[in-house]
């Protein structure tokens, strides 16, 4: 799906979180808004969620107007910084509270419920996690089953609120690789925050640079490392 | 270079007394441990044994006997009912107001958040007499409620009031931590996958909450079976009709009726010890959930 920002601000009271900024997201890329914290790279993605609405602007999906669609009507797969998995709930409840939650007339059936939670363990690569409780879970398999859960309402898009923040170095490695492939599979357009320059550049089609609430370059990692736009950027991909 | 790592380790040991440092000597944990059976045992075990004893100083039979007179039955059941109403309107208040102030940020939350703590700090009889100024037949509104046949003071609602003004703390008290602590990330995870916002409150909010919310429950239905301050300025004390337990229990007493009054007494704290028996059974059943909730 093609993801149109328009101008889109945010005011949280007298605070700015982002001034009008504008962005255009081509159906099925992987893109990362790249910045420091303060950035409004967090906000902006929550503003694509519907988790919080815009002060001004307008968003469109595949050209039309989303600005007022509740956070449900969205269909966009979010996976929060620290997963926010249901803790009360088993992995195969997480990953299919999505579709439980369907109103009974599109609600696919027990079985086929079953079918899709087990097709979705096996494309995290978990197959025999569906009876644990995420306390049983390690940092990198809660988010795969984030990442599973999210994608279980068969989303219209991914968005990952820093997904890797939270896991040491060599997990965070393993599995930026993942996400690349599971967008590789899925081809959903992908939107993902992080504050690691490394991480967006090897992965992201697309880096969106952040900073103090506006855009400061729109690239491919290429562009933004080898032509930095503003002295901002030079000074962050060199840091 | 393991060795001599270890060395050290062992020197360091040996510098240092035997034991973890944020622990006290041996001595002073004795004397604490033994402060606090000796103030459990005078304070709250202690009073327990003398009130089950005078009530069965005259036999099993005189103390069932007294408790099934037609008054003290009418006492029990009044106070049964107040806790009824009282209690599951609390936890509904409760649950919403811990809901506002923890998943919300609005103008005046720490108004709000005092305000609750309110009847913690006013003294019941206060809160009593507040209850006759509005509602007692000299006001205005009270007296236009009489008029029309719905008396407040000296009958059931104005206790039921008075009841819940004492318990309204409770069940927001106990929630309001724990649900600041689990912040909002597992409820907007919840809408994004779809929920509406009713089934996100019953299928995560709930059971996130229900061990805190057991307890401020608990907790609101023992202090409003006990309640007797409020209650008693309200109630008019009218024997058969508008007398609860605890002012029952006085009433007795004043009487000279100690076989009656501790019988009375001993059924309050029966029901009391029933529902905290009830919590730890429970929390015994349940210890693994608990322990995930917890670790999370």
């Amino acid at each position: 799906m093609h993801i149109e920002i328009e101008e889109l601000a945010k005011e949280f009271g007298t605070t700015t979180a982002l001034l009008p900024v504008s962005l255009s997201i081509p159906s099925g890329a992987l893109v990362s808004l790249l910045g420091p914290s303060g950035s409004g790279k967090t906000t902006l993605l929550r503003i694509l969620g519907g988790l919080e609405t815009p002060t001004s602007g307008r968003v469109l999906f595949d050209s039309q107007d989303a600005t007022g669609l509740s956070v449900q009507e969205r269909r966009a797969g979010f996976v929060f910084q620290h997963y926010a998995l249901f803790r009360h709930m088993t992995v195969f409840e997480n990953i299919a509270y999505g579709l439980r939650a369907r109103p009974r007339r599109i609600r696919p059936p027990e079985a086929e419920i079953r079918r899709r939670v087990t097709r979705l363990l096996d494309l995290i690569r978990l197959p025999d996690i569906a009876g644990r409780y995420p306390t049983q879970l390690s940092g990198g398999q809660r988010q795969r089953v984030a990442l599973a859960r999210a994608l279980a309402i068969e989303p219209r898009m991914l968005l990952l609120d820093e997904p890797f923040g939270a896991l040491d170095a060599r997990v965070r490695k393993e599995l930026r690789g993942g996400l690349r492939e599971i967008h590789d599979q899925t081809g959903l357009t992908t939107v993902f925050v992080t504050h690691d320059q490394d991480e967006a550049m090897e992965i992201a089609d697309l880096v969106v640079v952040m900073s103090m609430g506006r855009i400061e370059q729109i690239g491919t990692p290429h562009d933004v490392r080898s032509r930095p736009a503003t002295r901002f950027v030079a000074d962050f991909v060199a840091a | 270079m393991a060795d001599v790592a270890f060395d050290d380790a062992a020197n360091l040991a040996r510098a240092q007394p035997l034991r973890p440092v944020a622990s006290e000597a041996p001595w002073f944990r004795r004397t604490l441990v033994a402060l606090v059976l000796a103030i459990v045992g005078v304070l709250l075990l202690a009073p327990l044994a003398v009130v089950f004893t005078e009530a069965l100083a005259k036999g099993l039979g005189a103390a069932v006997s007294a408790l099934g007179e037609r008054d003290a039955r009418a006492a029990i059941r009044l106070t049964l009912l107040v806790a009824a109403i009282a209690v599951p309107l609390n936890a509904v208040f409760g649950v919403a107001a811990a809901w506002a102030i923890a998943k919300f940020d609005f103008r005046g939350k720490a108004i709000l958040i005092t305000l609750i703590d309110l009847p913690f700090s006013v003294s019941p009889v206060v809160a009593g007499l507040c209850l006759v100024l509005v509602f007692g037949a000299n006001a205005p509104l009270g007296a236009w409620l009489v008029a029309n046949g719905w008396p407040v003071i000296f009958a059931v609602p104005g206790i039921v009031l008075a009841t819940m003004f004492i318990t309204f703390p409770f069940v927001a008290r106990e929630l309001i931590p724990v649900m600041q602590e689990h912040g909002r990330a597992e409820e907007e995870a919840a809408l994004t996958l779809g929920a509406s916002g009713w089934r996100t409150f019953l299928t995560v909010t709930l059971p996130n909450i229900r061990w805190a919310l057991l307890y401020g429950v608990l907790l609101c239905n023992a202090r409003a079976m006990g309640e007797f301050g409020a209650v008693a300025v309200v109630s008019g004390k009218i024997r058969g009709q508008t007398n609860t337990m605890p002012l029952m229990i006085e009433m007795l007493y004043n009487e000279y009726l100690s076989v009656a009054a501790f019988s009375m007494a001993a059924l309050l704290a029966l029901l009391a010890l029933v529902t905290l028996t009830l919590k730890t059974a429970l929390e015994w059943r349940y210890a693994d959930q608990l322990a995930a909730n917890r670790r999370h």
